[in-house]
């Protein structure tokens, strides 16, 4: 009764969550697939062409990758921030805290919508990609299972930052300052076989670098770090992650008076 | 009799020092209508958002329907229907989907959610809003539809933290209408209200909150029954020069067509309108001054400053 009850409310907080982006894709789904569309066309096609081939591949083929899982990184990361602020902001997140639904089932919920998002504009992206440049996945597996296990750490990381945040410029702070530089240095744009000796092995401890990687890998079979790693570094951080959203939703930190 | 909420020895205080809730002992009994009454800042909502889960007890113990808050949460909060002062719905989703939401939080199929939710708007007078967004309802419709999403469940208790504040008097008394007939189907509420008239038409049983303490806690009628006097104002039919005295009533003429008298319990009021008749002082129409549970109340918590503020709200 108490799985039956918690997979049915999972669901309700699910299907409010894809409603909610849904409803608003003027904002939610079409932004990405325009600027990546812009980074394809400057990066890909105008500066690419001045570019040698990375890897074997052109500079263009090289970034989509790269381009795909970051707009997965930042739509399942802002999904979860604005949603559960939103929530918190409006009060209604009192809806879920007087029900009797268990805190790993919200988490569990607002992560799925995270991720619903994220691999929704990875795929819009992914469609863009295709009027650029011609795709050949190497590993459907392997590309599907490190897009999903990363939008599942980043709605995470978006869910622990609304818990702290107490105004809308808290919910930016993090994606500004933090995620967009690691997202920038992970590998998007380059290889860091092209770095000088130092920066290579300062860039080794970005975790972004090996999703990007890993993702490389499973469209284009080449990546920097090895698949091995990247799977168990996003594994780890999501046992991490979750762990603490769990402790904080349990103590109420962020939540409750 | 069961109880339907229990609360035993209940402190909070909160960050800043300030010591809200100081001991509350209170039981409710199954099938109550209960008002928790109290001027503002007196710990009402703290009592209410930690039987909520909303607020952090610093200790004391809650049984609902006999479950601990503690130790059976789910349980406990399974039996639990809220109605908060301020609008807590999602302003952005359809009023439908907020009501087949909450349903879902609490185990309930999407199918028997929107019969639920149906039946609900239906009896409410919202159905035809079901596709709208609920930023777009009146206030009184917004306060329905909290009515409405804290019932998607069938809760044993439903608690009310001022379910009337800011709707018009038509919708305050078709919401009176409403809770009544929920009560008498079996579900216990809790009322808080600064309308004292609202808790003395509807509710039972009554405790007054003052300070983080209980002050009063007994039955309506109880309480009822200590009121000294009552005052009444009559609207006369001709201009009156000087106050007329009348033999054990206290009279006070407050301009010259308007007489206040004050009526000692167990008076008669037969012998007011007597004197009146022979005094050949016609009276044209008649009300009470203030309601009875106010006189108590404001006697009760006495506190000056606290009142002023009350009525300033």
């Amino acid at each position: 009764m108490y799985l039956r009850d918690n997979l049915i409310a999972y669901k309700s907080i699910v299907i409010k969550e894809i409603l909610r982006f849904s409803r608003i894709w003027l904002q939610t789904l079409i932004p990405p697939a325009i600027t990546m569309g812009l980074y394809f066309i400057i990066f890909g096609q105008l500066i690419g062409s001045q570019l040698n081939s990375i890897n074997g591949y052109s500079y263009m083929d090289y970034i989509v990758p790269g381009l795909i899982i970051m707009s997965i990184i930042s739509n399942s990361y802002s999904n979860v921030v604005s949603s559960f602020y939103g929530t918190k902001f409006h009060h209604h997140i009192e809806e879920l805290l007087v029900s009797p639904i268990a805190n790993i089932t919200v988490i569990a919920g607002y992560v799925s919508g995270g991720v619903a998002r994220g691999l929704i504009v990875g795929v819009i992206v992914t469609i863009v990609s295709l009027f650029f440049t011609h795709i050949n996945i190497d590993s459907y597996l392997t590309t599907f299972l490190i897009a999903v296990l990363t939008a599942i750490l980043f709605s995470l990381a978006g869910l622990i930052n609304a818990i702290f945040a107490n105004s809308f410029d808290d919910i930016s702070i993090v994606p500004t300052f933090v995620l967009t530089p690691l997202t920038y240095l992970g590998g998007v744009f380059y290889s860091i076989e092209m770095l000088p000796e130092f920066w290579r092995s300062i860039s080794l401890f970005n975790p972004v670098l090996y999703m990007v990687n890993g993702f490389r890998m499973g469209m284009l079979g080449v990546s920097d770090a090895s698949l091995n790693h990247a799977i168990i570094i996003i594994i780890g951080f999501i046992l991490l992650l979750g762990t603490i959203c769990l402790w904080l939703l349990n103590k109420g930190i962020g939540i409750k008076k | 009799m069961m109880k339907a909420l229990e609360i035993k020895n209940l402190k909070k205080t909160y960050k800043n020092g300030f010591e809200a809730l100081k001991g509350i002992n209170l039981n409710v009994q199954k099938g109550d209508f209960f008002a928790l009454l109290g001027p503002n800042g007196a710990g009402k909502s703290t009592i209410i958002g930690i039987i909520c889960s909303l607020i952090n007890k610093s200790s004391g113990h809650i049984l609902i329907q006999g479950h601990n808050l503690e130790n059976a949460q789910r349980a406990a909060k399974a039996q639990l229907g809220i109605v908060p002062q301020e609008f807590n719905f999602n302003v952005f989703e359809p009023v439908e989907e907020i009501l087949v939401n909450q349903a879902g939080y609490y185990g309930i199929n999407r199918p028997e959610a929107f019969k639920r939710a149906q039946a609900h708007l239906k009896q409410l007078g919202l159905w035809d809003k079901r596709r709208e967004m609920a930023r777009d309802l009146s206030g009184g419709m917004k306060r329905r539809l909290m009515i409405a999403r804290a019932l998607m469940h069938k809760p044993s208790i439903l608690i009310l933290d001022e379910p009337t504040a800011g709707v018009d008097i038509e919708i305050r008394r078709s919401m009176w209408q409403l809770l009544q007939e929920i009560n008498e189907q079996g579900t216990t509420i809790i009322l808080t209200t600064h309308y004292l008239e609202e808790a003395e038409q509807l509710c039972k049983n009554i405790a007054i909150i003052n300070q983080g303490r209980i002050i009063k806690n007994c039955t309506m009628s109880e309480l009822l029954s200590e009121s000294d006097s009552e005052c009444i104002i009559l609207n006369l039919d001709s201009e009156l020069k000087k106050t007329p005295q009348f033999t054990d009533y206290s009279s006070n003429l407050v301009d010259a067509k308007t007489l206040e008298i004050e009526i000692k319990k167990h008076k008669n009021i037969n012998d007011l309108f007597k004197q009146l008749t022979e005094k050949q002082i016609n009276v044209l129409s008649m009300r009470n001054k203030s309601n009875r549970l106010e006189q108590l109340f404001l006697h009760l918590v006495e506190d000056k400053a606290i009142i002023k503020a009350e009525r300033e709200n």
